[in-house]
């Protein structure tokens, strides 16, 4: 980033999240044990405006929980989500925000999700669905305005707004998913949660996709939380990346920094399996493999994590957790939670 | 506001001008299936016969359902008979009063029966259940456990008792088969809405900041509403046939009105006098009626849930 351009500011900030589930005992007597699930157990980090964050992990590892958590959608077990915002003055705690405030809150804040078809009502036209946020959070918005907007709307992520009558089936998957596009835009949100928006299109979809997003994302200065298992796909739409294991944070990262010099065991191997599209460079690759499953979070393994699959884990990994730390000469916003970072 | 404003205003307007497409909605598709069924179509056409039959009955008729054809009376296996010369068409029924009209009276109650029986059941038992199911939690569990406490009622009992206490009448029967048609389509409906209420467009629609009663209005309920459908043609048969017992029993309307289930056991009362159309007109219409309403329900469930088919 250029140093004349006027620093960002902080549009959310999350510090020390966590979202516990209750899945019930282990037994059915009275006496069993309760058992807690540690979706997302203690996460920080910090958006700015007009920035992406590429969140990634394998599947369980808690990206769409802590996403759904950070906008209020799964009430969380602690921590602080500030909106706009560092101190209580001007932010706002969004945990701990009424339900009303929440529901106001909702309109600067939009989700994006998986499935493009299942995100989108079958028995509403997609000018219905469209209008929806609009007409929730403006309910007195004369009805031309509406279609006006909405069809300004589709316009903008390219469909053609005479299909303002139409129905999701009647749509392609890529088309469905600018018509979830076209509805978290309608109120002009200052944040918009994707939700892997891209692992049900095929690639060439993949791609409209997300140089559509990027556009709009430079036009209209949003800020993205996306979630992805894509290395490639966030490697191109994310400013920071931010690598989960088991509800952990395990490294967190401008970008390019990530790809270049990945620091913790768990990126490096992510990074080493993404292919490259070259057979003679992709047969030369060396790939870190990474054994076993993903432990349960039901009952996750003491100290770090990672350690019952990393290659460099010691003693020390299962009695201490390691802290989400900065390099010592390194620059202070690449971070890796890991005693033997390289 | 926007950057491009202008421009993707000017191209919205350009755009405006041509035709808007028609979307095909899910309930076009679905009508095109039933369309198409023969049998569901023909089951609709009958039941339409049926009821304009009610309707423009009464304008042909020669005899009150209440009037007794003096002439009749005595002789009803003879002079009762089926006639076009006497007026009565359908013949007369055992007091001598006039069967044509006595059975479009009856056949305009135990319509109305049915009918408002499942009216009752699609909305209670629509919003019941999709509200248990949608909130969930401590709140569903009351509601569908009163729901059981209800089924667990032996309601047969229950309505022939207060139509002791209260005497016999049609308002009566009204409430007593109100009350217990919407219980089976409450848990149908909770039970689909347990299914629907992970979908994404639901939590789309949270993530929009809906508020929960336009959730349930606006996405839950029309997603139910093809099973609802279905299920309250279904009804309607069944509460025919709850009427029509209550009144074989005696307990139903109070004359001079009448039902299809007093026709039909009047009519059975009196098999072995050779006044068989007494049993006959009656319950040729009851028969269509019920095969009607059934064929029509078989129509829409393929037709709404072309998969399951």
């Amino acid at each position: 980033m250029n140093e004349s351009v006027k620093k960002p500011e902080t549009l959310l900030k999350v510090e020390n999240l966590k979202v516990y589930f209750d899945v019930g005992k282990s037994g059915a007597m009275p006496w069993s044990a309760k058992r807690v699930l540690k979706a997302v157990d203690g996460v920080s980090f910090e958006l700015k405006q007009g920035e992406t964050l590429g969140i990634v992990g394998e599947s369980g590892c808690g990206k769409s929980t802590l996403a759904r958590a950070v906008i209020n959608m799964i009430p969380a077990e602690s921590g602080r989500v500030m909106w706009l915002g560092d101190d209580e003055q001007v932010g706002k705690d969004l945990l701990s925000i009424s339900k009303k405030e929440t529901r106001q809150i909702r309109s600067q804040m939009q989700m994006i999700f998986q499935d493009p078809l299942a995100s989108l009502n079958p028995r509403m036209t997609i000018g219905q669905i469209i209008a929806e946020p609009l007409q929730t959070h403006y309910p007195k918005t004369p009805k031309e305005e509406v279609i006006n907007r909405v069809k300004q709307t589709m316009v903008k992520v390219g469909l053609l707004p005479n299909q303002i009558n139409r129905y999701p089936h009647e749509f392609s998957g890529g088309q469905c998913q600018r018509i979830g596009i076209a509805r978290a835009l309608i109120l002009e949100p200052k944040l918009i949660i994707c939700d892997e928006p891209v692992s049900a299109l095929d690639v060439s979809i993949q791609a409209q996709v997300i140089n559509l997003l990027m556009k709009l994302q430079k036009e209209m200065g949003l800020s993205l939380i996306f979630i992805a298992h894509d290395l490639s796909v966030v490697k191109h739409i994310s400013t920071r990346i931010m690598v989960l294991y088991l509800g952990n944070v395990a490294e967190v990262s401008p970008a390019k920094e990530l790809y270049e010099r990945p620091r913790h065991p768990y990126t490096q191997a992510l990074i080493s399996a993404v292919p490259i599209p070259d057979p003679f460079v992709e047969k030369s690759k060396e790939v870190i493999e990474l054994t076993g499953d993903l432990p349960s979070p039901l009952n996750p393994p003491s100290g770090c994590v990672f350690r019952t699959r990393c290659p460099k884990a010691t003693e020390t990994c299962a009695n201490q957790k390691p802290p989400l730390e900065a390099r010592e000469g390194d620059e202070d916003d690449h971070l890796a939670a890991c005693f033997f970072s390289d | 506001m926007l950057i491009d404003h202008e421009k993707s205003q000017a191209l919205a307007e350009n755009l405006a001008n041509q035709a808007e497409v028609q979307g095909r909605s899910l309930w076009k598709d679905a009508a095109n299936r039933f369309y198409h069924n023969k049998a569901a179509m023909a089951g609709l056409v009958v039941l339409c016969l049926v009821v304009i039959f009610t309707l423009v009955g009464p304008l042909f008729a020669q005899w009150d359902n209440e009037e007794i054809d003096w002439n009749a009376l005595g002789n009803i296996a003879t002079a009762g008979a089926p006639s076009i010369e006497t007026g009565h068409y359908f013949g007369t029924d055992e007091l001598g009063r006039d069967l044509y009209s006595r059975v479009i009276q009856g056949t305009q109650v135990s319509l109305m029966v049915g009918v408002i029986g499942s009216l009752i059941a699609v909305v209670i038992g629509t919003l019941y259940g999709a509200t248990a199911g949608y909130i969930g939690g401590r709140l569903d569990g009351v509601m569908m456990r009163f729901v059981d406490i209800m089924m667990s009622v032996p309601y047969m009992f229950i309505l022939i008792l207060l139509m002791v206490i209260f005497g016999r009448s049609i308002f009566l029967i009204f409430i007593g088969i109100g009350l217990i048609s919407w219980l089976d389509m409450s848990r149908i409906v909770r039970g689909q809405t347990l299914s629907l209420k992970n979908k994404e467009f639901i939590e789309a629609a949270i993530a929009a900041g809906v508020p929960t009663f336009n959730i349930i209005v606006r996405h839950i309920v029309p997603n139910v509403l093809g099973i609802v459908i279905v299920y309250a043609t279904l009804l309607v048969p069944q509460m025919i046939l709850t009427e029509s017992f209550i009144s074989f029993l005696g307990l139903g309307v109070q004359e001079p009105l009448t039902s299809w289930g007093v026709l039909i056991s009047e009519g059975a009362g009196t098999m072995s006098y050779g006044t068989l159309w007494q049993l006959a007109f009656p319950l040729f219409f009851f028969v269509i009626t019920l095969l009607s309403f059934f064929f029509i329900g078989d129509g829409l469930r393929d037709a709404l849930d072309p998969k399951d088919r």
